[in-house]
């Protein structure tokens, strides 16, 4: 009994400090105690607060708002924040990256500056075994055209691809969201975007290259680079026209040489990519077998070895 | 938990008994005074039979242990090849199954003689760590995306759901003994395709039901991929 006494002392003294501050607020008896022990005080609608009032008041809800407790980096609701989002609002910031519009910033538009990690993580994932397995399927096919190239699974190229594609979709906006926090530094007119939204934009951009990297299991060279132009062109103007608001403030010159390296590093990934698994084959089934899978990084053809030294 | 002895009640006021009741329903404010007598009688069935009950697992023969263990993991597997909507997975999960599964996978995919080491297939390590990272992190994804479903127990779901592609491996393997050929890799390949499909099915089947339902085809997803790697690593595991 004693201890049901103090724990209902406790709760009516909170109860009444918390309505003190705010006479409209009503408190509801909620057998549920918070992450700290207060009693959850029900407010009533939100949006009537910011439309009408005095100062005062909006100060105090706003306090009030505040201590709800922001959770810490050390607790899982922290992170669940960054997956607060609907199948149908991925679908629809996929199909922003896949289509840019040069008025359209997509933080703005699409995150609507609500970033999540979903997207970015699985996007890279998905693209990381995409390029080993169509890799793979490439030298199945060349395979069936020539029986003289070895096939093996090559299994350690899914290694290869998701540290390439996880380091560039997190690395690279590390860096410039650090660049574009020191330009803020120097010229304060600058916009900015959070660390997140960064990873976002970079993480959605990616999206285009998965269908990209199916596509370029069609063995014609020209087809190829096209689709390659078209999804480094597609996906890199998303890029620049979401960091042409934030870096049109600054010079020209920082403007487009920022802008001129993220195209760069860009097209960067997709050749190095393509030609790391996508080694391009020989025409004819002249190539020795060795040198055709042990050199990943082949733009050259290899000279053709006589075949009596091959064999 | 105590009950009243049915032999003989307890003598109560009819004032007493609503203020029994009141208390009971969790209305503090009314206290009872201290100078009301209760009594009655308190007997805690089975007690007898618990101690036995204890001790009796910790005297049995190793073999009853085990043999109970493996009941459950085969029951468990009877449950994941013939999908329903039931609880068992959820309810009494164990990461046996999932453990016994991994490992046969693993071992199964090791090629005889490695000609070179780079470009082989998976190593026993590879494959147990995406088995068991892909798990978990397909675990956190649903959690973080708000899915009520306990840690061990999405990953035994999981763990179990690779069954049927167990089953195909075995299948592939007997299949590659014969001769190489066209013919030889269709039927990989439909099996694998087969299996692929009731993983699928029997893990989204448990699965599903935990998510919110704007946000289901977001936590399958990861779980289509998983599977989709598990199957391509099958498929193309050639023995020599």
């Amino acid at each position: 009994m004693a201890a049901a006494d103090e724990l209902a002392f406790h709760e009516f003294e909170e109860a009444t400090n918390l309505l003190a501050q705010t006479p409209n607020e009503t408190t509801t008896r909620s057998d549920q105690l918070g992450p700290k022990g207060h009693v959850a005080v029900a407010m009533d609608s939100g949006g009537s607060y910011g439309a009408e009032d005095e100062v005062e008041e909006s100060d105090k809800t706003e306090l009030l708002q505040e201590e709800k407790p922001q959770p810490g980096f050390w607790t899982f609701g922290y992170y669940q924040s960054f997956f607060d989002v609907d199948t149908s609002q991925v679908l629809d910031r996929i199909k922003g990256s896949l289509l840019p519009r040069p008025g359209h910033n997509f933080v703005r538009h699409r995150l609507r500056n609500r970033p999540d990690l979903y997207g970015p993580f699985w996007i890279c994932a998905t693209l990381a075994f995409v390029l080993a397995i169509t890799g793979n399927l490439t030298l199945v096919l060349a395979q069936r055209r020539d029986p003289s190239i070895h096939y093996s699974p090559q299994f350690h190229k899914v290694t290869v691809a998701s540290i390439t594609i996880y380091c560039y979709a997190w690395l690279v906006p590390l860096a410039l969201w650090g660049f574009l926090r020191w330009r803020k530094g120097v010229r304060e007119r600058m916009g900015l975007y959070t660390f997140l939204e960064t990873v976002c934009v970079y993480g959605y951009s990616l999206f285009v290259f998965i269908p990209t990297v199916v596509l370029w299991l069609i063995p014609v060279p020209w087809l190829q680079w096209l689709f390659g132009a078209l999804a480094l062109a597609l996906s890199a103007a998303g890029l620049v026209f979401t960091l042409w608001p934030v870096v049109r403030e600054d010079t020209r010159l920082a403007a487009g040489v920022l802008l001129s390296v993220v195209v760069l590093l860009h097209a960067l990934l997709a050749m190095g990519c393509k030609f790391y698994f996508f080694q391009p084959l020989p025409p004819e089934p002249m190539a020795s077998p060795h040198q055709a899978t042990s050199q990943p990084t082949a733009t050259v053809l290899p000279p053709t070895l006589p075949r009596s030294v091959a064999a | 938990m105590f009950f009243l002895s049915q032999q003989r009640p307890l003598e109560l006021t009819k004032e007493q008994k609503c203020k029994r009741i009141m208390t009971f329903a969790g209305l503090s404010d009314i206290s009872i005074p201290q100078d009301i007598p209760v009594e009655g009688e308190i007997t805690i069935p089975v007690r007898s039979r618990i101690r036995e009950f204890d001790s009796s697992t910790l005297n049995e023969s190793v073999q009853n242990t085990i043999m109970r263990d493996l009941k459950a993991v085969g029951k468990k597997f009877m449950h994941v090849l013939y999908p329903r909507k039931s609880n068992t997975l959820l309810r009494d999960w164990d990461l046996w199954g999932p453990l016994i599964l991994c490992v046969t996978l693993a071992l199964m995919l090791q090629r005889g003689s490695v000609d070179s080491e780079k470009d082989g297939g998976p190593q026993f390590a590879e494959v147990f760590v995406i088995v068991w990272f892909g798990a978990v992190t397909i675990t956190l994804n649903s959690k973080l995306l708000g899915g009520n479903i306990s840690f061990f127990q999405s990953l035994c779901v999981l763990g179990y759901c690779i069954l049927p592609l167990t089953m195909a491996m075995l299948v592939c393997r007997l299949v590659l003994l014969a001769e190489p050929g066209p013919i030889n890799f269709m039927v990989r390949l439909f099996v694998v395709i087969i299996m692929f499909a009731w993983s699928i099915v029997a893990s989204t089947a448990f699965l599903a039901d935990s998510q919110p339902p704007n946000r289901k085809a977001l936590a399958v997803y990861p779980v289509f991929l998983f599977y989709f790697v598990i199957s391509w690593m099958i498929l193309t595991f050639t023995p020599q």
